[in-house]
């Protein structure tokens, strides 16, 4: 029925250690990409260049860049508002990121929608929407799809914490758990929802929910790229083992506002400063130096990298304004979610 | 063959399990219970847990997850146990799937069959017409089928359309209705048809309205009727409406569903716009009144429209 390859996942697996040194400075090469082009566009913003509002991840790339690392090409994901690195990872270019900011005709959204709501089709990601809790209903869908298929496949959804009040949220992890679909839920605690902090939206640890809906928990530090390649790997494991889906609680902090126009100063800066000091680029580059990497020109390509595609972007036109219109229906048999950059591809694809 | 319109429903999902391996049906109570009228009957058995699926009570669910399934390339079809609960997966119908193309280029066909109407003292929430819901929201097709054959050629024709669509099937109509369905797969348009010629005026309806306005226009006395049923709301046939407003030059549109905004305003207001100069009278519109569908018999009698209702709007019009 599936078009797709259906070699068992253990076919081309690489043994363990998972990250060889190539994997382990791409990581940090996706976050830092990640904050530059996101510093790019918030400064762009600024000067009046992008349209509507802004919001960027900073301070939790090692969270989407680790666990999208982990997947294979032929997996889907949605990410959510923090996880600009999760379409790096899957080959979105810096150019088509900052001219879906400016809204141009090629941008990834065309013009049609803005700031963090993207996704290539083509590169098997599903863009989100404003309502928090909804793309982990349809990640689900699509790990049913793939269930049903038999394919070796899954399928991921990031959230924060203040999605994981909503009701969609629970009637999805309850129905995958039910069917056992190859689900990875990603949470990203942190710390608060718009104002609102973590313990006003719920009074037990996350983790007890996933006891209570019958599947598997995982903590993790999510200012740690490889600890949380880590788990999002094993994970995809048990889902493709038929064991059902995982919740990674993945810890971490909202070094900014909700938005570019939220100063956030109901955060206390105490907690701002003690998570500075866990700066999830810090970390890694740590690493790196003490491998012996050149790091600081790592720093520089992608800063010359996101320049050029900043004056690449602003240099795009607007979208035709007959084009408004156009589009809202499909004509014809659509394309099924293409395969992204797997660029750790220790699983077959 | 000779088959209800409930029959005629249960006979084109059969169809599409049978063509398809893509289709699957997601729902409450669809497998052994065959769903709460029996739609799905005997379908768990044909095609095993897999491809007729029963879900907790999660509509955002059955919605949003035949959406992800429709991305990868499935052909999901979902099934709200009364149409009055798709409210409850509203969101997923309206942001997701309805926007998914325009944002996105990505389509999710998928099929949600809504039993609606009222009649059957099912009370506020078991027998709602909420297309206009839908209707207002971008992205989404809307069908209305008011016979045997046209509930299994518009259920395969939402199938194989690359976009959501709304299947408005009337819970009155399952087993009053009967009639000749062709064997096998076939697709109904998405037009309006012509069910009865006439030249004095049209009645413009769909779905049970269709069988009310045509009780109707029999106990007239030798006028020239004409009955449209537009079977789709949306895409809506302009031009057959268009089309019949002229030539008839008399307009009355009968809604099961609340006045203000059904679509028969939006018929109303087209017919008002591009067809003015042609009219010989005001436009009549019978409709339920704005209030939830009542309990009591005595009550619900009171607001959807009747036979008698109609028949007195047509006759004013005519006389007009």
């Amino acid at each position: 029925m599936s078009t797709l390859p259906t070699t068992g996942a253990a076919e081309g697996t690489r043994e363990g250690p998972y990250l060889e040194l190539p994997d382990r400075v791409s990581l940090y090469r996706f976050m830092a990409l990640q904050r530059a082009v996101e510093e790019r566009g918030l400064s762009l913003y600024k000067q009046g260049r992008v349209p509507g509002s802004y919001y960027d991840g900073r301070g939790q790339e090692a969270t989407c860049v680790g666990a999208t690392y982990a997947l294979n090409a032929a997996d889907t994901v949605c990410p959510l508002i923090r996880d600009m690195g999760a379409h790096l990872v899957r080959g979105t270019t810096p150019l088509a990121i900052l001219a879906h900011y400016l809204g141009r005709a090629g941008g990834v959204g065309r013009g049609r929608d803005g700031n963090v709501h993207l996704g290539e089709a083509s590169r098997g990601v599903v863009g989100m929407t404003s309502m928090l809790a909804d793309m982990v209903v349809v990640a689900a869908g699509m790990a049913l799809a793939f269930k049903l298929r038999g394919e070796p496949r899954c399928s991921l959804a990031f959230f924060g914490d203040g999605a994981t009040s909503v009701g969609d949220w629970h009637e999805a992890v309850n129905f995958a758990a039910i069917e056992r679909l190859p689900l990875i839920l990603v949470l990203e605690l942190n710390g608060y929802a718009y104002s609102t902090p973590s313990a006003a939206q719920f009074p037990v640890h996350p983790l007890a929910r996933a006891t209570a809906y019958g599947i598997h928990g995982e903590p993790v530090d999510g200012n740690d790229v490889e600890a949380v390649f880590e788990v999002t790997r094993q994970a995809r494991e048990r889902a493709l083992a038929g064991e059902g889906p995982t919740l990674i609680a993945a810890k971490t902090m909202r070094m900014h506002g909700h938005g570019a126009h939220d100063d956030a100063r109901y955060v206390p800066a105490e907690l701002l400063a003690k998570w500075e000091a866990r700066d999830p680029l810090a970390r890694q580059r740590g690493r790196l130096v003490e491998l012996g990497v050149d790091v600081a020109a790592i720093d520089a390509a992608v800063a010359e990298e996101v320049a050029a595609a900043a004056q690449a972007a602003l240099a795009m036109p607007a979208p035709d304004a007959a084009s408004a219109t156009v589009g809202v229906y499909a004509a014809s048999e659509p394309t099924p979610l293409g395969r992204g950059e797997a660029p750790w591809s220790g699983f077959c694809s | 063959m000779q088959l209800t319109y409930l029959e005629a429903i249960s006979d084109g999902l059969r169809c599409a399990l049978r063509e398809d391996d893509r289709v699957f049906l997601l729902g409450e109570d669809i497998g052994v219970m065959g769903g709460a009228f029996k739609v799905t009957a005997g379908l768990l058995d044909e095609f095993g847990p897999e491809r007729v699926i029963d879900t907790p009570i999660s509509e955002e669910m059955i919605v949003g997850g035949a959406v992800g399934a429709a991305i990868v390339g499935m052909r999901p079809i979902c099934e709200m146990q009364f149409a009055d609960f798709v409210a409850c997966g509203f969101d997923q119908i309206v942001n997701v799937a309805g926007k998914l193309h325009y944002r996105l280029e990505l389509a999710a066909p998928i099929v949600i069959r809504l039993p609606c109407g009222g009649g059957v003292s099912g009370g506020p929430y078991h027998s709602a017409n909420p297309e206009a819901w839908f209707l207002h929201a971008p992205g989404l097709k809307v069908v209305a089928p008011s016979t045997a054959e046209d509930a299994k050629g518009l259920l395969l024709a939402a199938l194989a359309d690359p976009n959501p669509v709304i299947f408005m099937e009337h819970k009155g109509l399952y087993r009053r209705v009967r009639g000749e369905v062709p064997e096998g797969p076939y697709e109904t348009p998405f037009e309006a048809r012509t069910v009865r010629d006439g030249d004095d005026l049209v009645v413009i309806t769909y779905g049970a309205m269709v069988h009310a306005a045509a009780a109707a226009i029999e106990q007239l006395d030798g006028a020239s009727v004409r009955l449209l049923d537009l079977r789709s709301l949306e895409p809506l046939d302009e031009e057959a409406i268009l089309a019949a407003a002229r030539e008839c030059s008399k307009v009355v549109i009968v809604d099961e569903a609340n006045y203000t905004c059904a679509i028969g305003a939006q018929v109303s207001a087209l017919i008002a716009e591009r067809a003015f100069e042609d009219l010989d009278g005001p436009i009549i519109r019978v409709a339920t009144p704005d209030v939830p569908i009542p309990f009591a018999p005595e009550l619900e009698r009171a607001v959807l429209p009747s036979v008698e209702r109609i028949r007195a709007a047509i006759t004013e019009l005519l006389a007009y």
